[in-house]
């Protein structure tokens, strides 16, 4: 595979998020390698560097995982090749907000 | 790793030689400050704290202010007090004369005034900065070495590529008996469950999860989502959606080794090896407790970029980002973008900041002490009184 097809990163085979690193747009392929093996993931959203996508369809109330361990949990369903971040991942942390109302 | 260093009379080393003019309180900070202006080498620490601080902040504020004169950095100190603080002056100075080091101190409702106060320390200092112009660098062992790991204004870069380049330097430094400090302890929220397995007691992993639990208790008492402060709006630009998730690529700056202990804030490690310090996810008041530590030198990973520095310690930037390299090459020493974009691989990298390093100590300046960043703050935990 040429260096130059990479274009996003998964950091461990158990993530179900992958990392975009060249800005992409809808459409377009995500390419990135797990274990060695050579995938894509065609985007359901323009995605900018840095910015994650979802591997897998992630249903509400499951685990975000990233570097193998628990980032947070998805509020709505997000499907494989769609945009990840603060608009559908909340925290399980630092919840103050939450500890108020209980 | 050759490492040049000024070796001090009590067997601490140094990689600077400054005079560090150290205001006990706020009400001596802007007399500090003019007489270090006036003087070669000498370089003031202004603050707001060291009075009206309630015991466990007054705590703090000396110790830290203490472990920064004692830095090996520092090669002469000037204290100067008002007079009535909390944070009295004859302990400031007996503390950081400890170790041997030339230490004056100056009273300003004694001296007469500000003027008198300037004039009388003005002489002091000039006499130290001849003192210790003629001291001499060194071959000295990275056992010497603390190294204090930074990170700020992160973004996905940070964890993928940069906090790993600490890892590698830091591992390497501990495998050659240095000591490396983690810090941060908000940035570790999500993530000391993976840190803590690395400790090497059972007292040093439960003291590990103790300050993670306080510093998350001390947020959520406020009763808000700690994510807009905790992760920043720039990190969320940046691509990072959790506290967690910036936690789980922050912990990569301390690499591999086993975790020998737990720090306060300012507190210096009592052994070798890699140490965790219990600090805010705020740089510049993290750099301050680690370099109040005794760390001589910080490296620091940036993705969103940043120009900060330090006072008394060379702070060495590196991003993983090409981007920001490219934007604020002005402000960062070492472009570890290059993992990013598969020119060069992270222990690539971690090798160049490693020679970075070498050329640092042996006397190259970093572009934060370059251009004179020197930001300075002082964690407290309440409001003064």
């Amino acid at each position: 595979m040429g260096e130059s097809v990479r274009n996003a990163l998964v950091m461990k085979s158990s993530d179900n998020v992958g990392t975009i690193i060249r800005d992409l747009n809808q459409g377009e392929e995500a390419c990135f390698e797990v274990e060695g093996k050579v995938e894509t993931m065609s985007l359901k959203n323009s995605i900018p560097f840095g910015h994650k996508f979802a591997l897998v369809n992630i249903p509400t109330g499951e685990n975000i995982i990233k570097y193998g361990e628990i980032i947070g949990r998805a509020t709505s369903d997000i499907p494989a090749g769609a945009h990840v971040h603060v608009h559908n991942v909340e925290s399980l942390r630092g919840r103050g907000d939450l500890e108020v109302k209980s | 790793m050759k490492i040049m260093g000024y070796r001090r009379s009590n067997g601490d080393v140094g990689i600077r030689n400054h005079i560090a003019v150290i205001p006990a309180s706020v009400c001596a900070s802007v007399v500090a400050e003019r007489i270090a202006d006036q003087v070669e080498g000498a370089i003031a620490l202004p603050n707001q704290h060291g009075c009206a601080q309630i015991k466990p902040d007054l705590d703090v504020t000396a110790r830290t202010l203490a472990g920064l004169g004692k830095n090996g950095n520092v090669a002469g100190v000037l204290v100067i007090g008002l007079g009535c603080e909390s944070l009295q002056v004859d302990w400031l100075a007996e503390e950081i004369a400890s170790t041997g080091k030339p230490v004056e101190a100056l009273v300003i409702q004694k001296c007469g005034g500000t003027l008198k106060t300037q004039e009388a320390g003005l002489r002091l200092a000039r006499i130290m900065a001849q003192k210790v112009s003629i001291y001499e660098k060194e071959e000295i062992s990275p056992e010497s070495i603390i190294l204090g790991l930074e990170c700020g204004g992160s973004d996905a870069t940070s964890g993928l590529a940069a906090n790993p380049v600490h890892g590698y330097v830091s591992d390497k430094l501990v495998a050659l008996g240095g000591t490396s400090i983690l810090s941060e302890t908000t940035e570790l929220i999500g993530a000391e469950h993976v840190l803590v397995r690395r400790a090497v007691s059972d007292e040093v992993g439960e003291k590990l999860l103790k300050i993670v639990s306080d510093c998350e208790k001390r947020a959520n008492s406020m009763g808000v989502d700690l994510r807009g402060s905790q992760p920043t709006p720039g990190n969320i630009e940046g691509g990072l959606t959790t506290i967690e998730e910036k936690s789980l690529g922050c912990i990569y700056k301390g690499g591999t080794s086993p975790l020998q202990g737990v720090l306060e804030y300012g507190e210096r490690p009592s052994g070798k090896g890699f140490y965790v310090m219990d600090t805010p996810g705020q740089d510049i008041e993290s750099i301050t407790g680690m370099v109040a530590g005794g760390a001589q030198i910080v490296i620091f990973t940036t993705g969103r970029g940043t120009p900060t520095g330090s006072p008394l310690a060379p702070v060495i930037k590196i991003t993983g980002n090409p981007r920001t390299y490219q934007l604020m090459e002005e402000n960062i020493d070492i472009n570890g973008g290059t993992i990013i974009t598969g020119t060069e691989t992270m222990p690539e990298v971690g090798e160049r900041m490693i020679q970075e390093i070498a050329a640092v100590c042996r006397g190259r300046l970093t572009k934060a002490e370059a251009l004179k960043h020197r930001e300075f703050g002082i964690y407290k935990l309440t409001s003064t009184f």
